[in-house]
């Protein structure tokens, strides 16, 4: 027993090193050479709003406060059936040139998303979550990106708005890791997700491959999948910044992530023939197959390290019960009895170069080194809270349970 | 989308295996460090061993009061727990810590034997425990049984507790097992000669080690030995 739990840490502690070794790898030879010239056609912002009261204007003032030629941003929201207060604050901008709004019955993220597309006149469209916020100069950045005239869409870097707790430290160091995957991805021609905040494209790709679909929720994975199976290519732009509010509450983030993973899992069957094939390129033979594995891998090895911790605590309390509290000494450090077994070597690897990740993401991003505490939290609290959404996941497409919203 | 690099997979593949194969190494390497000290303190209760006996030889020709209160060095009791630990991690199919083992289990005999007769000879009252166990599987409460004794030779200095693997291919440990009357019930403690079977819990084995234990105690813990599980 023990020998095949063993064999199974050293299999999954393997292909993620193997994934880690690979993005970084791609990352450090990468070669990308970008025109650097102005770019600046007309675009249309889509911002998709149900209850969103808190955050929709802040959305808004920062789209219109974008570096970029006021008469060539227009802005459609898209009152998606909110039943706050969100309307009323909707109506200071009615008569803003650059804003117009428009209300449906609720129906979905993706419904907002496709009337908005229906309703854009210009040749680029992106946009922007209700609950998140842009730098001046992300949508020029961005935009810069489309001289290439194979790109088809192009993703922003994220960044956690002001993270006031634990839970939101640890989100911040989460989305410069998802930075720098983003940026290795693209690297790759294998980015599979168009986040909801400010991922712009060209309006063909809806033309050619069709509007957003529900998706299990997870639209934007959808169409970036979509748009991979139809050879189109997605860039990054890491200094292009979005700053998006990130749950405040265990429960919040439980959610909003059993919401993804879900939808990822959902999204992995509907393409599943994109699974080792070679047409796909590196998407297809590496990035989603290890993906896939990489959430068995989390699970097994988190399984494994709870059980071991598991144990610990009982002998401890065993212990404890048969002979009652002792002396408690520190005794004198001694390195015979470091744990230096292989698996530990490794384990302690893999969290490093996690560590690592996260500040070249953060680099990448803001363009500083800085060191924090955030890295830390992403380590070991994501890794205790990850097992709960995972296994709800699992469980939601085991019995073809969509995850909710909110 | 780019098409697939074969190469770098290949290069990324090799990388991770060199990185795997590192782990592996370093492991063995500090390993066979750890071995080397073992192997160091081994030497090192080598020379106690003839210094026991040759005290031990001595001891007619000595006074009491020149006797050292701790014959055995102190550094049997690191030796215990670092085989302990070397059973645990390299495991008792290493040759070389099994090896260690059975020398430890040896050294232990030697001690007993010794502190009996000074015991005996300069009428230091000290209280011996001679602890028979097996591995979890066979025996599922030594573990229990290593806990109440650790804590007892913790509080009661003068008691010297001996630990022996039931099942060790040391002929010595054997002929102790059938000197004792030892039967395979393990855990097995020796207390005043007398064995008891089965985990006993920490009230009545104090109580009993109360109806030996001298009266006049004192407060040094150096004679002790290791308690294995």
């Amino acid at each position: 027993m023990v020998g095949i739990v063993e064999y199974i840490s050293y299999i999954s502690i393997f292909a993620s090193l193997y994934f880690e070794v690979f993005l970084l790898i791609s990352f450090l030879e990468n070669k990308e050479v970008h025109n650097d010239e102005e770019f600046t056609p007309g675009v249309t912002v889509l911002v998709p709003c149900f209850n969103e009261e808190k955050t929709v204007q802040g959305t808004l003032e920062s789209l219109l406060q974008l570096d970029y030629p006021k008469e060539k941003v227009n802005i459609i929201v898209i009152n998606d059936g909110s039943t706050d207060n969100t309307r009323e604050i909707l109506k200071a901008y009615e008569n803003n040139p650059q804003i117009q709004i428009h209300d449906k019955v609720n129906g979905g993220k993706y419904t907002a998303l496709n009337l908005g597309i229906s309703l854009a006149t210009t040749d680029f469209i992106g946009c922007l979550d209700a609950d998140s916020f842009v730098d001046k100069d992300a949508l020029r950045l961005i935009m810069k990106r489309f001289q290439n005239e194979n790109t088809m869409a192009v993703t922003p870097s994220m960044i956690v708005d002001k993270p006031n707790n634990i839970l939101r430290e640890m989100q911040k160091a989460e989305y410069h890791f998802g930075n720098f995957t983003r940026k290795s991805l693209s690297i790759l021609g294998a980015i599979h997700i168009t986040p909801g905040p400010f991922s712009f494209f060209r309006k063909e790709v809806f033309q050619k491959i069709g509007l957003y679909r529900h998706a299990h929720n997870t639209e934007d994975m959808e169409m970036a999948m979509r748009m991979q199976k139809n050879g189109m290519v997605i860039e990054n732009e890491p200094k292009a910044h979005v700053f998006t509010v990130g749950p405040d509450t265990v429960k919040k983030l439980y959610r909003q992530r059993v919401r993804w993973v879900s939808g990822f899992l959902g999204n992995m069957i509907d393409y599943r023939e994109m699974l080792f094939n070679k047409k796909y390129g590196n998407l297809g033979i590496v990035v989603l197959p290890f993906a896939v594995f990489g959430l068995v891998a989390a699970l097994t090895l988190i399984a494994i390290t709870a059980y071991n911790t598991l144990i610990n605590i009982w002998t401890e309390f065993a212990k404890l019960y048969i002979v009652g509290l002792g002396d408690f000494s520190i005794g004198s450090f001694d390195w015979f009895y470091i744990n230096t077994s292989a698996i530990t070597m490794l384990s302690f690897l893999l969290l490093s170069l996690t560590i690592f990740s996260v500040f070249f993401g953060q680099k990448l991003a803001t363009g500083k080194w800085k060191l924090s505490i955030s890295p830390l939290y992403f380590v070991f609290l994501y890794s205790f809270l990850l097992p709960f959404w995972l296994l709800k996941a699992v469980y939601n497409n085991a019995v073809r349970k969509d995850a909710s919203w909110r | 989308m780019k098409t697939p690099d074969w190469k770098k997979y290949l290069f990324t593949f090799v990388i991770t295996g060199i990185i795997f194969i590192t782990a592996f190494y370093f492991n063995n390497y500090f390993n066979e460090k750890r071995l080397l000290e073992i192997k160091s303190i081994q030497d090192s209760i080598s020379t106690d061993i003839l210094s026991s006996e040759t005290q031990f030889s001595l001891l007619s020709e000595l006074s009491c009061k020149d006797l050292g209160s701790s014959i055995l060095s102190q550094e049997l009791n690191h030796l215990a727990e670092k085989i302990e630990y070397s059973e645990k991690n390299i495991g008792l199919d290493n040759r070389e810590v099994m090896q260690l083992k059975k020398f430890y289990s040896l050294l232990e005999i030697k001690d007993y034997l010794l502190m009996k007769k000074v015991s005996e000879r300069c009428g230091k009252k000290f209280v011996f425990v001679l602890y028979f166990y097996a591995d979890a599987k066979s025996c599922p409460d030594c573990q229990k049984t290593a806990y109440v004794l650790t804590y007892l030779r913790e509080k009661y200095p003068q008691l010297r507790v001996y630990s022996f693997d039931y099942n060790i291919d040391v002929s010595a440990v054997k002929t102790l097992i059938n000197v004792l009357k030892v039967k395979n019930e393990l855990p097995a403690i020796v207390l005043d000669d007398k064995v008891i079977n089965g985990f006993q819990a920490r009230d009545l084995m104090e109580a009993a080690l109360k109806e030996v234990y001298p009266k006049e105690t004192a407060t040094s813990t150096e004679s002790t030995t290791g308690t294995k599980k």
